[in-house]
């Protein structure tokens, strides 16, 4: 399989996803799936100025995603998939059986979240949908980096 | 101008305060530079952070890394707002100079700053 990762992250492409995560993965190209930067070529343009120019960005939208899961998973290079949030993830794994594993990797605190890790804040209803998840067979984990323990769902959600 | 530009560094981490605190502890100049980390923030919340640290002056803003999060942000507030510059790879050496050149457009400002940092970074011999 050549998606290595599927993360939801709300800050999407940075400094983990491309350095702590890229690098050991030896990613070559990151899937970003986010509706609106689909839609937006500046947006687009903003995304692209951080990534090394060996790491190709493609951006899709959800049903984009959905239908090109299996072309990406036959690729031979090593890719990462990011969603924004839990709300795409839902949408994705709803149009798609591909995702089985989802690392929840950044989730910063707004109005309504609360703290349940140092990087993960969530609402009950994200926390309800994040079971939901679950309970359709996706293995659910949170970790930020590589070099930190995989928090099973059960301890943060 | 009518007041020095203002300059907002922002970073990953605890970076962006410590250059603050050296360049102050070195020149004896407050005020001139406020730090901004992306620390626990998302896209949202860093636009914020840089909104505060901003206010309505012109500014430079010094980033850290030549792409992630704090770059992005800082793009895309600079997109948002008049007389905004940005500038990557901040080091010790182009705040230095920019605290002591304060009365430029913020174009001209990030110009000189990569123009001085670039020349900080040197291979000495041993």
């Amino acid at each position: 399989m050549s998606i290595a990762l599927y993360r939801i992250d709300d800050r999407l492409i940075h400094g983990q996803v491309v350095v702590g995560w890229g690098q050991p993965l030896d990613c070559t190209f990151i899937v970003l799936v986010d509706d609106e930067v689909r839609d937006s070529d500046w947006e687009q343009d903003l995304y692209r100025m951080g990534v090394p120019p060996h790491i190709e960005i493609i951006f899709a939208s959800v049903s984009e995603a959905a239908a090109r899961l299996p072309a990406w998973e036959g690729d031979a290079r090593v890719g990462i998939v990011l969603v924004p949030d839990i709300d795409t993830a839902t949408a994705l794994v709803g149009q798609s059986d591909r995702v089985k594993k989802l690392n929840v990797g950044g989730i910063h605190h707004r109005t309504g979240r609360t703290e349940r890790l140092r990087f993960v804040y969530l609402s009950e209803d994200e926390r309800a949908k994040l079971r939901q998840l679950a309970a359709k067979g996706v293995d659910v984990t949170a970790q930020d980096v590589p070099t930190a323990r995989p928090v099973p769902l059960a301890e943060f959600a | 101008m009518s007041e020095p530009l203002r300059g907002v560094i922002v970073s990953h981490s605890g970076l962006a305060q410590a250059l603050a605190s050296a360049v102050s502890t070195i020149t004896g100049v407050a005020g001139a530079l406020v730090p901004v980390s992306n620390e626990g923030c998302d896209n949202d919340a860093l636009g914020d952070r840089l909104r505060q640290a901003v206010g309505e002056q012109p500014a430079i803003l010094f980033v850290d890394l030549p792409g992630g999060s704090c770059l992005t942000n800082s793009i895309r507030y600079a997109k948002q707002h008049a007389d905004i510059a940005v500038v990557t790879g901040v080091n010790l050496a182009m705040l230095l100079d920019f605290v002591f050149h304060r009365e430029i457009t913020p174009a001209e400002a990030a110009r000189r700053a990569a123009d001085a940092g670039g020349k900080a970074i040197r291979v000495t011999a041993a």
